[in-house]
């Protein structure tokens, strides 16, 4: 006999659309107030937002393009979540410091990270390769939730420095499970840290639907922590810049962490290996269709009157200009040389990797001097 | 290693007074350096290593974290990248597993990822290996797990005078540092000289001369080894006694060059044979000295079954007699 392991109903079916949820700009382009959520920006800065949105979206449709072309042996596509991601990414200060997963790629461009640094691992060519400090965005991390850590222990550094700074560390769904974020929640709590656990909620952890990774609505699990928990409109850009803003604020004046479940959707595949169709429903996609990050503001801007004809046009242009440079910088980025690889194993020399490369290289001259012999 | 002058600087400690006295060092020499781990502040950790450092370092210095292995490496990781040199304490050999992934994946990696832009200058200590009669977890040697993973490096303390200064050289060591101590030597006294010149963290040591048969170990051991020499001197036989003191890198060429003059080699250790360190000294040993050596390379270390009860431990450790066991066997090849 099967076990019922579901017992039942899961918490009732959550469609996000609860009064918890934190909203500013609705599906439809409407503008609407919080009582604790406000923001208050000028035409360019929506525009600014809006150029990100549309940006970011033709970067990942690159990726996926040179993925499908073979130029790349993976992508990890965020459609669907750019405005999570560049709402977050647009409350940071220079001295913040980021902590994402994988598929960070618009909180990436808002730091000022290349674009075609993310691909390098995606290609193969390296394993990350940037210089973390550069833009205080840490590599990424595809081992699920290992991250946090990272972050709160960041934070535990700031805090012993002093300094104005604060941590977002990004996560998922299917991550909330995981040990290591439960106790970057537990350290971040008794410690304080100055942190902002950032959990795009994108419905799906590969296959598996939320359902099975939680029996309360995600952002509840902070309280049980000891810090607050919020739940945002993943698509509405303007509330992920708002929340975001406040919990770093908060962070900076001591009050310690704060979650923010970013309730959204992941429109495409886990990653180009995957197959949604296995799993979930084509209804289920055309729900949040009407829901999408871009759409309701362009359609804001429409109302408003914000922006020139000459405006989108340029943002076309530019917009087709980053997919060219993307496509051709993949195309032209170089294979490592092998003798790389044992090039960073250890700061400092290690006997046993000098002797293998000695040997790997030792190995390899041997068949040009076959081939200089007249082979 | 200088020998210890009776002077000023010199005072008989225990392993965990040089090691507690090294890792004050390093805290008053260095602000950045930070202690992390479970029940070291007020308790002083539960082998008293850590004793008195929260009272004279302060909370944020000396940190009594929450009880989550992971949790504590995986900060330690961000610590370290937001420029601290963490120390962390896994409370006993057997615990820390949990961590693994975060010292394995995470840990290891970081600086290779990265393309050398970050170092991540973390040291584990690891209180390591049986014989004090404790329950289960609380009794192992997982070394082979660590030396196995490229991006850390590994090292073992076998008398006070390494602990003092090994301990101060690897926080100084900007990779990260698996340093293993042999729980059941923590309360075995030597002369310390704190003005000495130490020997480098990463080489070998031979800690008595002879010429019929290469013994080597590390950690516990060493001190097991050197009782076994004492007595097959005393049948007229000089073993030649190397203390590894790094596992990775390991300083294969004093072996080698140890190995070449007596042809003779035994390894011990109390992690299980099977794939674990002198498996590897055995092969790499056997290809440098082949035509030197006067029979194979032989292993003593602990069996292929999870550690045994403390009321067996003594016949699954590696002892006086097994190591005279194999040094005959070696001998009459």
């Amino acid at each position: 006999m099967a076990v019922d392991s579901t017992d039942g109903t899961l918490f009732p079916p959550d469609s996000g659309a609860g009064p918890e949820l934190i909203q500013l700009l609705t599906p439809e382009g409407e503008r609407v107030e919080h009582p604790d959520y406000s923001i208050d920006l000028s035409d360019d800065e929506y525009l600014g937002l809006y150029r990100d949105l549309v940006l970011v979206r033709r970067f990942d449709a690159e990726a996926t393009a040179l993925q499908r072309q073979g130029e790349l042996g993976l992508w990890a596509s965020l459609l669907g979540q750019e405005a999570a991601q560049i709402g977050s990414g647009r409350a940071l200060s220079p001295n913040d410091y980021v902590f994402p997963t994988y598929r960070e790629h618009g909180v990436a461009w808002c730091r000022g990270v290349d674009p075609l640094n993310l691909l390098g691992m995606f290609r193969g060519v390296n394993h990350g390769g940037w210089d973390p400090r550069e833009n205080n965005f840490q590599l990424y991390t595809i081992v699920i939730g290992a991250q946090t850590l990272h972050g709160v222990g960041y934070a535990m550094g700031v805090q012993r420095d002093g300094s104005d700074g604060a941590v977002v560390t990004y996560f998922g769904d299917g991550a909330s499970s995981q040990g290591d974020v439960n106790e970057a929640f537990t350290f971040a709590a008794v410690f304080n840290a100055p942190v902002v656990f950032f959990c795009q909620n994108n419905q799906w952890a590969i296959s598996e639907p939320t359902e099975r990774q939680m029996k309360v609505p995600l952002y509840r699990r902070a309280a049980g922590f000891g810090f607050p928990g919020v739940r945002v409109d993943g698509n509405d850009v303007l509330a992920c810049l708002a929340v975001t803003r406040a919990a770093l604020a908060r962070a900076r004046r001591g009050e310690g962490p704060m979650l923010i479940e970013a309730f959204t959707y992941r429109m495409g595949a886990h990653t180009t290996s995957d197959d949604p169709t296995r799993y979930r429903s084509n209804a289920e996609l055309e729900e949040w269709r009407l829901k999408d990050p871009i759409e309701r503001l362009k359609s804001y801007l429409h109302k408003q009157g914000i922006g020139t004809p000459e405006f989108f046009a340029a943002l076309e242009a530019e917009s087709e200009e980053l997919g060219k440079r993307v496509r051709n910088g993949v195309r032209t980025m170089p294979d490592p040389d092998p003798v790389s690889m044992f090039a960073h194993v250890y700061a400092d020399s290690h006997t046993l990797v000098d002797r293998e490369r000695a040997e790997f290289e030792a190995y390899h001259a041997s068949f040009v001097d076959a081939g200089e012999d007249g082979h | 290693m200088a020998p210890a002058e009776s002077t000023g600087t010199s005072r008989q400690m225990s392993m965990v007074q040089a090691l507690n006295t090294g890792l004050r060092k390093s805290l008053e020499s260095d602000p950045k350096v930070l202690i992390m781990g479970e029940d070291i502040g007020k308790l002083g950790g539960v082998f008293r290593v850590t004793d008195g450092l929260q009272k004279d370092f302060g909370e944020d210095r000396v940190v009594d974290t929450p009880l989550a292995e992971s949790g504590i490496v995986g900060t330690a990781i961000g610590l370290a990248l937001a420029g601290y040199r963490p120390v962390v304490e896994i409370q006993f050999d057997g615990f820390v597993f949990p961590a693994y992934d975060q010292i394995v994946t995470q840990l290891a990696k970081m600086h290779a990822r990265s393309l050398g832009y970050v170092k991540l200058p973390i040291v584990i200590r690891i209180p390591f290996g049986g014989g004090i009669g404790a329950v289960e977890h609380h009794s192992e040697s997982p070394e082979a797990y660590f030396a196995h993973t490229a991006g850390l490096r590994v090292v073992s303390c076998s008398n006070p005078v390494d602990a003092y200064w090994m301990i101060q050289q690897a926080i100084a060591s900007d990779d990260p540092v698996i340093f293993l101590e042999p729980k059941r030597r923590y309360w075995t006294k030597a002369e310390v000289d704190t003005a000495a010149t130490p020997d480098p963290l990463y080489g070998s040591r031979v800690v008595r001369p002879g010429g019929a048969c290469t013994v080597v170990a590390y950690g516990p051991m060493v001190a097991t080894c050197l009782e076994a020499a004492a007595a097959a001197a005393e049948e007229g036989r000089e073993l030649e006694v190397i203390d590894l003191r790094s596992l990775s890198p390991l300083d294969f060429d004093a072996v080698e060059k140890s190995v070449k003059r007596t042809g003779h080699l035994v390894v011990v250790h109390e992690a299980p044979s099977f794939l674990g360190i002198g498996a590897e000294v055995a092969a790499t040993i056997t290809e440098r000295c082949f035509y030197h050596l006067e029979a194979p390379v032989l292993r003593v270390g602990g069996y292929h079954t999870p550690y045994p009860p403390s009321r067996v431990e003594e016949d699954y450790l590696p002892d006086l007699d097994r190591v005279l066991d194999a040094v005959d066997r070696s001998l009459a090849w």
